[in-house]
């Protein structure tokens, strides 16, 4: 039976997860530096230990509620053909494996950003783990 | 095996850069036959191939060698003089010598492709001279056996021959082939006959059979089994040999070989100083230099780019210590990571000279094949880049040239009916600018046509014919960068295959470099190329704007101004709501950073600011003041490119780790100035570079179109900006969106009545037909109507800039009277045209 890991977050309360091959590592809250003029679903610049890394806010990036002010996100960084990406998230779980067999696909009901961005959802025994398509994810909303 | 396997690529990167080499040295050569030094200098290279050649065994190629060395020997003792074919020949044994070296390199053999006829035509070239006395067949087998043969002469001619032989070799590397060279020299014109005869003389059989001895026929014989090389040479030479005893005299005049050729003269003579020879210089070589992975030099690039990280965030921290000791070290460790960087820099850079080194000879050879004549000029050949540029431009940059060659520059006659000079010029020019690297190609050739582009494009359906009826001269041209275009009426080898101007384009752009066209049809095409130096480590200064830091790259930074107290409230002027200010006497427009970066904030300063600072920048050819909030610091940075999602905000030229680890944006300098509007992008940039830069351009020489306007008022336009005048009946006015249009050339022409923006009573209304300036920016083709056009001038402008009114620039003297200047882009700001032609576009 096909098994998947995934490395989970807490994003305004959902539960989401990411391919952990595809997360290079999971840092917490890192000093960043804004870009004037950037999409608002780029919050800024890290430094990750020597190399500038773009950080993604989810939350924005998924037309959530914004975090309030006084919560710091951690970092998910994410490898992508154009080197590491950050993406912000509320806080990091532990690493899920999940069978293949309980995975669906987003509801017809789902709309908007969500439909694009979320592969589907793993009905885990007490909540359903939300599968982000991290690959959409980095880009900027269509709009923007 | 190894050993001999590193030998033979020792061997083989030494002759490619040998050969390289070579091609310049033979074009430039045909410029000026008469370089001694430079004629040895290739003597020496090929006969460096050559015996290198036998020692290995590769005895097609060191036949190949060998009779380019013997035509050359000639030369070079001023028996023939070099010409075209002469050239051509050469260049012709240097490609088969790369060929076959090619060949040895992927198999380690030689491979059997048969140079007989190079061989035969560089031996019948030989003849020139001597062809009063023997039949070319007998000729050919002299030369040939001429280095063999050559003791034989010197041994029996007088004394006074050896000197010039023994004083050659200090030019020519004391080789064997020099003792050669005296019987020609001394025997003239019957030499080349009576070499021979003492070879004929020992081995009896034909002639024939013998010029084949001395080299050809060992390696006909290694060419049908490469085994038996060494076995072979003994004998043939032997008998060459026999005749010979003075083959000391051989090592006499050349001291420094007599050891090795002692020891081997008797089988190998000759060419058993040759390997030495190459041993000798490969190893002089060597010590010198190494050969380094360029992978190791990257990553040794990124460590010293950590380590000035590290180290700037260690002086940063040394502010807030007293320990002396520590002190010290710091500054110990700051001055040695200055250098290794320093150091480690230039082992990458290159000069880009590397590159068009290769370029006469390919021009050469494209004008001999499309006969036409061309000289090529380069200037700033040094200009060093980095070496993953230089890997990534060499081959835009040959195609372009291959370009100008073929397509640009006419051929002589056409050019002598269009009164150019028979010779077209291929000018390449390499410098830095604002942190840049720009190269320029240029000729005087034809220029580009327009309207055959357009004809080609509509053939081709790259465009569609409404399209191609609104497009500006400048959009015709840029065509050719549209992949499938060729105008080349004919494929030739050289191009016409439709892969060449968008391949040119998206490769440069590939390393984030751009590329523009130019060109004036019969006056010819320049084209450029601008690369940024995007990977390197260079000094910034840092400067604070809304609480961030933002680095700006000192190249492009030529001063800063600090305004304080009256001078800060006072200092700014505006025209027309733009800010300037007066720097040593002429205007600097003002670009504020923080309305740049949030466009949202008033473009400005409120009234009770008590400094300014103005950060005096330049871009391009312009300079500009961009308004910061404060300054912190210089500091060296590592400029590390910014990810895919901020590509494309102009305004960021990067970003770099600062000393406390944190991040901060680098501005391109040229972003802000073509956001700011201070350089237009479309601007024309044929005019801009030359000359003016520096200069104060207020006061520059320029030809000013002239008119009236109201009532006794002067006004002036910029000639180079007015693109056409025309007059225009007035039932030809229509309207379209609420604005003055007429349709010219097959385009709409939006009018703007200069009265409505300057002011002032004026006849224009009354007028028919109208004076209208056509005046061109890009794709923007504006009418600007104007009362009555009186002439054309060249002027020295001082502008005064106190009158400044809407549409005014200010005012300057001409021909003694006052003379208000046109504002062309804010006359069209204000008209708000840009709507216009945006609606008009789609």
């Amino acid at each position: 039976m096909a098994k998947h890991q995934f490395c989970t977050f807490v994003l305004d309360g959902y539960f989401f997860g990411v391919a952990v091959r595809q997360v290079q590592e999971v840092i917490r809250y890192l000093e960043m530096t804004r870009v004037p003029l950037a999409s608002p679903v780029v919050r800024g610049l890290i430094n990750l230990r020597g190399q500038i890394v773009t950080a993604i806010d989810l939350r924005r990036r998924l037309d959530l509620r914004d975090r309030p002010a006084d919560r710091l996100p951690m970092n998910v960084v994410i490898r992508t053909e154009e080197g590491p990406i950050s993406l912000l998230v509320d806080e990091i779980g532990d690493v899920l494996e999940v069978d293949q067999e309980a995975f669906e696909r987003p509801p017809e009901t789902l709309g908007g950003v969500a439909r694009e961005l979320i592969r589907g959802a793993y009905k885990l025994k007490d909540r359903l783990l939300l599968i982000l398509d991290t690959e959409k994810a980095v880009q900027l909303p269509a709009a923007a | 095996m190894t050993d001999m396997g590193n030998l033979i690529k020792e061997f083989l990167v030494e002759s490619y850069e040998n050969l390289d080499q070579l091609d310049q040295d033979l074009v430039q050569l045909e410029q000026s036959p008469d370089d001694r030094n430079r004629l040895a200098s290739i003597f020496r290279t090929i006969h460096t191939i050559k015996g290198t050649c036998g020692f290995f065994g590769f005895g097609r190629l060191e036949a190949v060698a060998h009779a380019g060395e013997n035509l050359l020997s000639l030369l070079r003792d001023g028996k023939l003089h070099l010409d075209g074919p002469i050239t051509g020949a050469l260049l012709a044994m240097v490609d088969a010598v790369r060929a076959m070296l090619g060949r040895i390199e992927v198999s380690q053999e030689e491979g059997d492709v048969d140079y007989s006829g190079l061989i035969a035509h560089l031996t019948a070239l030989q003849t020139v001279p001597s062809d009063a006395a023997p039949p070319a067949t007998a000729a050919a087998p002299a030369e040939q056996a001429t280095p063999p043969a050559a003791p034989s002469a010197a041994g029996s001619t007088p004394l006074a021959q050896t000197p010039p032989a023994a004083a050659k070799p200090v030019t020519a590397f004391a080789q064997a082939p020099p003792p050669a060279t005296p019987s020609p020299a001394i025997a003239t014109p019957q030499a080349p006959v009576s070499p021979p005869a003492p070879v004929q003389a020992s081995p009896p059989p034909a002639p024939a059979p013998a010029p084949a001895v001395p080299t050809p026929a060992p390696l006909a014989a290694a060419a049908a089994a490469p085994a038996p090389p060494p076995a072979a040479p003994p004998q043939p030479l032997e008998s060459v040999a026999a005749p010979v005893p003075p083959q000391q005299k051989v090592a006499a005049p050349a001291e420094k070989d007599s050891s090795d050729s002692v020891s081997a003269s008797e089988s190998e003579g000759e060419s058993a100083e040759g390997p030495a020879k190459a041993r000798e210089q490969s190893q002089a070589v060597s010590e010198g230099n190494i050969r380094v992975d360029v992978g190791l030099l990257d990553k040794l690039m990124n460590l010293v780019g950590e380590l000035v990280l590290a180290r700037n965030q260690i002086l940063q921290y040394t502010s807030t210590q007293k320990d002396t000791i520590f002190l010290g070290t710091c500054q110990r460790l700051n001055l040695i990571t200055t250098q290794l960087q320093e150091g480690v820099m230039k082992t990458r850079m290159q000069p880009i000279g590397n590159i068009w080194n290769k370029f006469p000879r390919v021009v050469r050879d494209l004008a001999a094949n499309c006969g036409k004549h061309i000289r090529l000029e380069m200037e700033g050949k040094e200009t060093e880049l980095d070496k993953t540029i230089i890997e990534a431009i060499k081959d835009p940059l040959t195609h372009v040239v291959r370009n100008s060659v073929d397509h640009g520059i006419e051929p002589s006659d056409v050019r002598l009916a269009n009164g150019k000079s028979a010779e077209g010029v291929l000018f390449l020019r390499a410098y830095h600018e604002g942190g840049q690297v720009n190269i320029e190609i240029s000729d005087d050739g034809g220029g580009i046509n327009t309207e055959r582009v357009k004809a080609k494009a509509l053939e081709r359906g790259l465009i569609s014919r409404d399209q191609a009826a609104r497009m500006s001269e400048q959009e015709l041209i840029h065509l050719i960068f549209l992949p499938g275009f060729s105008t080349a009426e004919k494929v030739t080898n050289v191009s016409g295959r439709g892969v060449g101007m968008d391949v040119v384009k998206t490769n440069i752009e590939k390393i984030g470099g751009t590329i523009d066209i130019n060109s004036r049809l019969g006056h010819g095409t320049t084209l450029r190329i601008k690369i940024p130096l995007t990977l390197a480590i260079i000094p910034a200064l840092v400067v604070t704007n809304g609480g961030d830091r933002y680095a700006i790259p000192q190249v492009s930074l030529l001063e800063l101004v600090r305004l304080e107290g009256e001078q800060a409230r006072k200092g700014i002027e505006l025209i027309h709501g733009v800010p300037v200010y007066r720097l040593r006497g002429s205007l600097l427009p003002l670009v504020y950073l923080n309305h740049e970066l949030q466009p949202d904030t008033p473009n400005g300063i409120s009234a009770d600011t008590e400094v300014v600072t103005i950060v005096v920048l330049q871009a391009d050819d312009r300079q500009y003041g961009l308004v910061v909030e404060g300054i912190c610091d210089t500091e060296e940075i590592v400029v590390k490119p910014l990810g895919k999602l901020l590509k494309s905000i102009s305004l960021f030229a990067g970003a770099t780790i600062m000393g406390d680890g944190r991040v901060a944006l680098i501005l391109d300098v040229m972003g802000i100035a073509q956001k700011a509007r201070v350089v237009s992008q479309s601007r024309d940039h044929g005019r801009g570079d030359r000359g003016a830069r520096g200069e104060d351009r207020h006061t520059d020489r320029q030809t000013m179109l002239l008119f009236g306007q109201g009532e006794g008022r002067r006004m002036a336009i910029p000639l180079s900006r007015v693109a056409r005048l025309e007059e225009i009946q007035r039932t030809t006015v229509e309207t379209a969106g609420g604005r003055e249009v007429v349709q010219y050339r097959g385009q709409i022409l939006p009018l703007v009545r200069l009265s409505e923006v300057v002011g002032g009573d004026t006849e224009e209304g009354k007028r028919d037909p109208m004076q209208v300036v056509v005046y061109q920016e890009g794709p923007l083709r504006v009418g600007i109507v104007v009362d009555n056009i009186q002439d054309i001038v060249e002027a020295t402008l001082d502008v005064q800039c106190s009158n400044k009114r809407p549409g005014v620039l200010g005012s300057a003297v001409i021909q003694q009277h006052v003379t208000d200047l046109i504002d062309v882009p804010d006359v069209i700001r204000s008209a708000d045209l840009t709507k216009f032609h945006e609606a008009a576009a789609v």
